[in-house]
């Protein structure tokens, strides 16, 4: 025991330095990175998704969907995933796959049920709303670190964990955001908390999540996503379900064959 | 023992259960034709029409197979041609490993474009369902699809002809000349024939999709000749839009074996999609070619909305020198979609077929929105403007040929101009 704390102590002198000399650029990067690498390694998952819509007045609509993603092998290739919907009824049966990359945009085709058809989606519409929710299309996509700058602004209580706080930008010119402070728990480094600045730098949007759960000992999902739009009055509630991990998913999963017959 | 023996069967029920599903939609259909209709059989401005189309759903294997059965039908108010029922699908798919096989009834797309889906072939259209063309009748084959790293090859072999349906003379919007059920074929086998297909498929990753496809088999397109219409038959129909007394011209269909090669090419680049569809047939006269080719591109957050404002245009060639067919030697298409991104997927679709050969325009407006989670009401609305005029009776009567037998809404030549609201039930 003296001896691990001694270790520690070693480590943390031998830190110091090199926290000082940091920017808070870099470390704000190396934050994300850590992030980053701890969502790393999950070879694929499945999991069920309700999303809530809520309306100024309260009023609800849902959606529910299911989602199968396969991590990319190497440094280069980036995640595939499915994306099939359910409800509302007349959409059930539409299925999106998605080949998302680091550098570039990603490649998107939807399959609709009643054509038979499959169509690439042409639209660069990465601030639109994702089915009508709060959530857009960028904020439900993988957060790759390259597709962001950063800035670590300070610690700050979160609850009963402490947390990182940092400023990310994007680099990319179509987003719909100038910036996002984000909370990470220095502990697990997961995401509590994301404000969203719009591109006139006002406050868009807050998301909190909650209720995580750690999978294969290793990977933390929270159950609960709510955004809440400050400027319309709107919400939206992700509820998450089933998250299952190493379901056997292979790239033959992931083509326009098995898109159509996602059901 | 008792209480086991009562809650085994119980326990694989739930086990089962998720594996067969049940579900489908129901439809009413209101139309008002805003013309007069020139033909006394067809003599109304409103009709209502209903369908049902049910889906049974199973799966099994972990999903390596999977089985889908989906039966149609409509009835309509006025016209007991399109009072119709099919099977759309009658399926069982099979996965392996980089292979699948698919035999049954099935409907099958082909194509990027929306002006006109001219590399699309393997299922009969359902005209008389549907003006635009794009509902289909079920067809049978057997489908074998090998996924490789170099693309995707599908094989098919179709046994089985499906003759398209065409409006009776009740209907709105109908041929000038009732279609005959006698259909001629060029085939010995007739509707026997079993009909042979290939396509191959491949993606890039800079943003290229193409597709390579042959068919060798009876044409899905018919070519309509009339039958025991004399030229004094002729004139009368022309002046009055009736035939006179006693006389009873028809057309008949004439389906060749063809042989047909198609691209089907798109290419992404900063969000404009550029698509090209293009074919070479031959064995219906003269081997000919036909393109449509042009973009896609989308404005997102109109003024700041939420809501999308897409663009397409699309140019249709088409060098058939045959009398019988072909009225959109020429065409733009200019179209333009509003998708609003909000909770009732509110969506505007408006468009205009252009035929700068003799300045007939046909317009189509459609328009839908959810109601509550099961419900989607559908506005449509299909007008057109005459083809310019005076003609003389001669060149009327090729435009008639001319258009049943390539333009699928019949809309010019019939006068029917029509409003329709349709209400869609998913259960």
């Amino acid at each position: 025991m003296k001896s691990r704390l001694l270790i520690a102590g070693l480590a943390l002198a031998m830190a110091a330095p090199l926290a000082n000399a940091q920017t808070p650029e870099e470390k704000g990067l190396e934050i994300a990175r850590e992030a980053d690498r701890r969502g790393e390694g999950f070879g694929d998952f499945q999991a069920d998704m309700k999303m809530v819509l809520i309306t100024k007045r309260g009023d609800r609509a849902e959606r529910e969907l299911r989602v199968k993603t396969l991590e990319g092998k190497g440094e280069d290739e980036g995640d595939k995933s499915l994306t099939i919907f359910d409800t509302p009824r007349d959409v059930r049966g539409t299925a999106m796959l998605t080949f998302s990359y680091k550098n570039k945009d990603d490649d998107q085709w939807l399959y609709l049920p009643a054509l038979r058809r499959v169509k690439t989606i042409a639209s660069r519409n990465k601030s639109g709303p994702f089915m009508g929710s709060e959530f857009s299309f960028e904020d439900m996509r993988g957060q790759e670190v390259e597709k962001y700058t950063y800035k670590y602004l300070r610690d700050e209580a979160c609850g009963e964990l402490t947390c990182f706080v940092m400023e990310r930008y994007p680099t990319d010119e179509h987003s719909g955001y100038t910036k996002m402070v984000v909370w990470l728990d220095q502990q697990e480094y997961r995401t509590w908390k994301v404000d969203y600045y719009d591109r006139r730098d006002s406050l868009l949007k807050t998301l909190e999540s909650s209720d995580f759960t750690q999978y294969k000992d290793k990977f933390w999902q929270p159950a609960k996503m709510s955004m809440i739009n400050h400027q319309t009055g709107k919400a939206t509630d992700l509820f998450w379900s089933n998250y299952q991990y190493d379901t056997g998913l292979t790239e033959a999963d992931f083509n326009q064959n098995s898109l159509k017959r996602a059901r | 023992m008792n209480k086991w023996f009562v809650t085994a069967p119980l326990l694989a029920v739930p086990l089962l259960a998720p594996a067969w599903e049940f579900r489908g939609e129901v439809a009413l259909e209101g139309r008002y034709f805003t013309q007069d209709s020139p033909y006394p059989q067809a003599d109304y401005d409103t009709n209502s029409s209903a369908y049902l189309k049910p889906e049974i759903l199973h799966e099994w294997n972990d999903r390596d197979d999977l089985f889908t059965f989906i039966p149609y039908a409509r009835v309509d108010e006025n016209d007991s041609e399109r009072t119709h029922w099919d099977i759309r699908e009658l399926s069982w798919i099979h996965v392996g490993n980089g292979w699948e096989s698919r035999v049954g009834i099935r409907k099958v797309f082909w194509g990027v474009t929306e002006g006109r889906h001219l590399v699309d072939i393997i299922n009969q259209t359902d005209q008389v369902d549907q003006v635009d063309g794009e509902e289909k009748l079920g067809q049978p084959m057997i489908n074998l699809s090998l996924v490789r790293d170099w693309g995707i090859v599908d094989l098919f072999v179709l046994p089985g002809f499906r003759e398209r349906t065409y409006a009776g003379e009740e209907g709105r919007p109908r041929t000038p000349l009732p279609v005959s059920d006698d259909a001629v074929y060029e085939s010995s086998q007739e509707e026997g024939r079993v009909d042979f297909a290939i396509r191959y498929q491949q993606y890039f990753d800079n943003g290229i999709e193409f597709a390579l496809s042959h068919f060798s088999g009876t044409s899905r397109d018919p070519l309509l000749i009339p039958q025991n219409l004399t030229m004094a038959e002729l004139q009368t129909l022309l002046a009055t839009g009736q035939l006179p007394a006693g006389s009873d011209p028809e057309f008949t269909p004439v389906y060749n074996v063809i042989d047909q090669t198609g691209l089907e090419l798109q290419y992404l680049q900063n969000g404009w999609l550029w698509k090209l569809e293009a074919i070479s047939r031959s064995g219906q006269g003269d081997r000919f070619y036909a393109l449509d080719g042009g973009f896609e591109y989308t404005q997102v957050g109109l003024f700041g909305s939420a809501a999308d404002l897409g663009w397409i245009v699309e140019y249709i060639w088409e060098d058939r020198e045959d009398s019988l067919a072909s009225p959109m030697a020429s065409d733009v298409l200019l179209g333009t979609r509003f998708t609003f991104n909000d909770v009732a997927s509110t969506e505007i679709l408006a468009g205009v077929i252009y035929d700068a050969d003799n300045e007939e325009k046909a317009f189509s407006l459609e328009s839908s929105r959810r109601f509550g989670n099961n419900l989607k009401a559908t506005l449509e609305a299909r007008f057109y403007t005459d083809a310019q005029d005076p003609r003389s009776p001669s060149a009327l009567y090729r435009d008639i040929l001319r258009n049943v037998n390539t333009n699928p809404g019949l809309g010019p030549i019939s006068r029917s101009d029509f409003v329709q609201a349709e209400l869609v039930y998913y259960f």
